[in-house]
Parts: C-alpha cells; sequence; structure tokens
C-alpha cells in the first residue's frame, strides 16, 4: 500500500468538506473492496475519511412504507434485523448471501452501492425494489444512480447517507455464487409488485446491473416459472470472462430467474 | 503517523501507527502476536480472523487506526492460565488440524460462529460459516467435526465459553 494520511469525522457535514478541501481524498466505509484495492495499488489516495465514526450513517429504522437503512450499516445487521425481516425479507436474506460472515461484518451498503461492481448482490436488491439514494445534497433513484461498470451518479465529493427502499409485493432473489469469490455469477431479483413484475439482474451484464424486461413482462402476463421458457438473455450482451462465458452466464440468469419465481410461488 | 489506543486480549496497547498499517501487522509485528496469520493478503483465505468489539473479520483487511477504541481478541487469547478454551481442546482432539496454518482463523471464526448461532451446530451451518476460512490440507471433515464438538463443550460449560 502507499502512504496516505487517515481522517475520522464525526459528523457528515465534516465528510463532505474534507472530501471538498483535502488532495485527492477518497471515503473509507468498511474497506472490504477499498483496502484489497489500495494493497494492490491499483489507487493512491492522499488521504482516507474514515466514515465509521459518524453516528447518522449506521442503523435500520422504519416510518410508514419506507425502510431506511444508513449507508454505514453491515452487511451482518441487514441480514439479522428483525425490521428487515418484516418490511423486506428478500433483502436480508440477500445481504446474508454476501460473501463470508467475516465480510459482512464489515462491508456496509452504502460502500457496496457506491462500488457498484458488476458482480455485487445490493445493486439488484436497489433496482429491483425501486430504492431510493439519499445523499448529503439530494435524492437518487436506483434508475438513475447505477451507470456502468463501478459508474454511478455521484459526484467526486458525494455521500451516500441512507437507502430507502418502499414497501413491495412478494419478492425473491437467488443467486449463482462464483464458488472461490463469492460474488454472484448470476443473481436475480424478482420483485411481484401490484403493478407488474420486475427482474433485476447482477453478475451478468456488460454495463453492471440492469431490468430484464422480457422477463419482467413474460411474468407480468404469467406469473409462473415456465412463463420464462420461450425467451432467452442475448449471450453477446452478457460478460464473458474466465470464469464462464456469455452463454454460459446467460443461461444461468434464466435458471435464477426461475428459482426466484418459484421461490415467491407462481 | 497516528496514535491507537485499544484492548488486546484484555490488556490496554497505545502506539503510534503509519494510518497504512493493517492491523494484522500491528498484531503481528508491533505486539508480536504471531498467532495470527496471514495465508493471502487478498481477504480470501480467514487465517488472520480475530474478533474486533466480539465479532470475527479479516485483520488484513482492515487498518490499525480503525481498531482505535476497539477490544481485539487474538487467538493468544482465549486459552486460560495455560488451560486450552474448548475450541482449541477439540481440535486437538478431533484431529482438526495438520499443518495448522488455517488453525488460529479456523478457531476464531468458529468462537464467533457460536457467539451467533448458539453451541448447537449442525453440518451443513459449519460448513456454511467457514465460506471464509480456507484450508489446504485437511479437507474440512475434521474442522468440521471439532467445531461441532467445541460449540458443545462450549454449551455444556457456559463459563468457559465466552470468547472474550
Ligand atoms: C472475500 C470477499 C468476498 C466478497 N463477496 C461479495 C459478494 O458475494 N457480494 C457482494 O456484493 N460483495 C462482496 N464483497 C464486497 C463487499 O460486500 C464490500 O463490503 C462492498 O462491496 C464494499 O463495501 P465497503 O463498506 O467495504 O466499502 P469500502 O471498501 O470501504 O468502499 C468502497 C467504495 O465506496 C466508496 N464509499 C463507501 N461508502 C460510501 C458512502 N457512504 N458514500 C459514497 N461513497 C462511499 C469508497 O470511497 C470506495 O470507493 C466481498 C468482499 C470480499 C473481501
Ligand atoms: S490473510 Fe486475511 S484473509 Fe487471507
Ligand atoms: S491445517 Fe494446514 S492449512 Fe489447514
Amino acid at each position: 500500500m502507499y502512504a496516505f494520511d487517515y481522517q475520522r469525522p464525526s459528523f457528515s457535514q465534516d465528510a463532505v468538506s474534507m472530501m471538498r478541501s483535502l488532495e485527492e481524498p477518497k471515503l473509507l466505509a468498511g474497506g472490504q473492496t477499498l483496502l484489497p484495492t489500495l494493497k494492490q495499488r491499483l489507487a493512491q489516495p492522499g488521504t482516507l475519511v474514515d466514515l465509521s465514526r459518524i453516528p447518522d450513517l449506521s442503523g435500520i429504522s422504519v416510518a410508514g412504507d419506507v425502510l431506511r437503512i444508513g449507508a454505514m450499516t453491515r452487511h451482518a445487521e441487514v441480514a439479522t434485523s428483525d425490521l428487515v425481516h418484516a418490511h423486506s425479507p428478500a433483502l436480508a436474506e440477500l445481504a446474508g448471501m454476501i460473501g463470508d460472515p467475516a465480510v459482512r461484518n464489515r462491508g456496509t451498503i452504502g460502500g457496496s452501492l457506491a462500488n457498484n461492481d458488476p458482480s455485487a448482490d445490493y445493486p439488484a436488491a436497489a433496482l429491483a425494489l425501486g430504492a431510493t439514494l439519499v445523499t448529503d445534497r439530494r435524492r437518487l433513484a436506483a434508475s438513475d444512480f447505477f451507470r456502468g461498470l463501478f459508474e454511478t451518479a455521484l459526484e467526486e465529493d458525494e455521500l451516500i447517507l441512507a437507502v430507502e427502499f418502499p414497501k413491495s409485493g412478494p419478492a425473491a432473489y437467488r443467486k449463482f455464487r462464483n464458488p472461490a469469490s463469492r460474488y454472484a455469477m448470476a443473481g436475480v431479483f424478482v420483485v411481484r409488485g401490484a403493478d407488474g413484475v420486475r427482474v433485476a439482474v447482477t453478475g451478468v451484464g456488460q454495463e453492471g446491473v440492469f431490468r430484464w424486461k422480457e422477463a419482467e413482462a413474460a411474468l407480468t402476463a404469467r406469473f409462473a416459472p415456465d412463463a420464462l421458457e420461450g425467451i432467452a438473455l442475448d449471450p453477446h450482451t452478457a460478460m464473458s470472462d474466465l470464469h464462464g462465458d456469455g452463454a454460459y452466464r446467460a443461461q444461468l440468469t434464466k435458471v435464477m430467474a426461475r428459482r426466484a419465481v418459484e421461490a415467491i410461488g407462481g | 503517523m497516528t496514535k491507537i489506543s485499544l484492548t488486546v486480549n484484555g490488556k490496554s496497547v497505545s502506539a503510534e501507527v503509519e494510518p497504512r498499517t493493517l492491523l494484522v501487522q500491528f498484531l503481528r509485528e508491533k505486539l508480536l502476536l504471531t498467532g495470527t496469520h496471514v495465508g493471502c493478503d487478498t481477504s480470501q483465505c480467514g487465517a488472520c480472523v480475530v474478533h474486533v468489539d466480539g465479532s470475527a473479520v479479516k485483520s488484513c483487511t482492515m487498518l490499525a487506526v480503525q481498531a482505535d477504541g476497539a477490544r481485539v481478541t487474538t487467538i493468544e487469547g482465549i486459552a486460560q492460565g495455560g488451560v486450552l478454551h474448548p475450541m482449541q481442546e477439540a481440535f486437538r482432539e478431533h484431529h482438526g488440524l495438520q499443518c495448522g496454518f488455517c488453525t488460529p482463523g479456523m478457531i476464531m471464526s468458529a468462537l464467533d460462529m457460536v457467539n451467533r448461532l448458539g453451541p448447537i451446530l449442525d453440518e451443513s451451518a459449519i460448513r456454511e460459516n467457514l465460506d471464509g476460512n480456507l484450508c489446504r490440507c485437511t479437507g474440512y471433515h475434521n474442522i468440521v467435526k471439532a467445531i461441532a464438538a467445541g460449540a458443545a463443550a462450549m454449551g455444556a460449560n457456559p463459563t468457559r465459553a465466552a470468547a472474550e
């Protein structure tokens, strides 16, 4: 790791000021992505701004129909929270499928969404459930937030404060894990809402997480696992790497979608 | 340099560290607690697992400065007065190790499992919760047996159950 300075603000506004005034600052959340990146010397920040001691950034609450999860809330907390289980059980289940227990004890929802890894799990939930990202300066719909591989709508100095999930219809997430890394080879989040079915796919798209519109139309017309029989994801739009080629991932997506529909009960 | 103060295995420790110092480097190189191992240094293998404020973390993927104010427990901190912790004893009894390199992390992860899930652990729960711990020697069978037995022993003798 290259040397860097370290700051640990107590208020989110101070973190934002530091992001404006310091040379080459970088936010540090759970560090489960950032620290491995720094070890590989793939980044050289001047100062890490550690968000872990800003009380407002963690915690889970429900107001009306909206579940609010603070950006610094660890995956383990989301996975075991009674509030999350009651409001969005599929979201709790997804959080429990991330990495391994030690990673879940450190990694945060804000860090995962800000990072927008094309194989990360939370982006699929955020997109399918129509989450809203609350930052220090605005509210962003998940559909406007994810902008391609590791790209988001966040400005350089912008801080995610929390993520809000509206109450949804029955939902399920099914993921085929890369057996070595635990990241999704294909992860499919299906929501059966009053106004139609939403299907978000991670681990597959060359541009990162996406909504599979064809599957949504087929399942909105008839919500059953075999409703997916006639449709296929174009393998040329799927990622291809040493873990699996595009055709494999396209097929896996369909299988995971079917399993998610079965879990909801079609 | 940044000043940190923390509790390691029940003792207060203060030191000046470079911000880029990993928690595992601090434990091994400053405190000479070399029981915590570095197997991969890429967050995969779990040889470096310690407890921070009671939960398992990979100490190769945490900075020492992030542990400022925390309570850290390493493999050195779990035996009491020369008597092995029941989980350590179970690893010995059930031959849960060969070269022993992964063992400190396995045991700290096993204790975290008991803290979260209680002392009655079935095989599938143990295997699932060992996702982040790799062993190149044993083939895992005896590790799984050792954890089940160690957890049960902790349940039977709760005064020796706490890891910290
Ligand atoms: C072994 C291993 C296995 C893993 N498996 C999975 C898996 O199966 N599925 C999965 O989804 N993920 C997986 N991960 C990644 C893990 O979930 C990370 O925790 C997560 O991607 C990043 O969150 P973090 O809190 O650690 O963020 P950090 O690593 O601290 O930060 C990541 C990025 O987000 C930025 N950032 C952090 N917080 C904010 C904020 N509030 N506002 C704006 N920007 C911010 C940082 O500046 C940095 O650029 C794995 C990681 C490891 C090490
Ligand atoms: S050395 Fe930390 S996970 Fe391998
Ligand atoms: S006993 Fe050798 S790595 Fe596990």
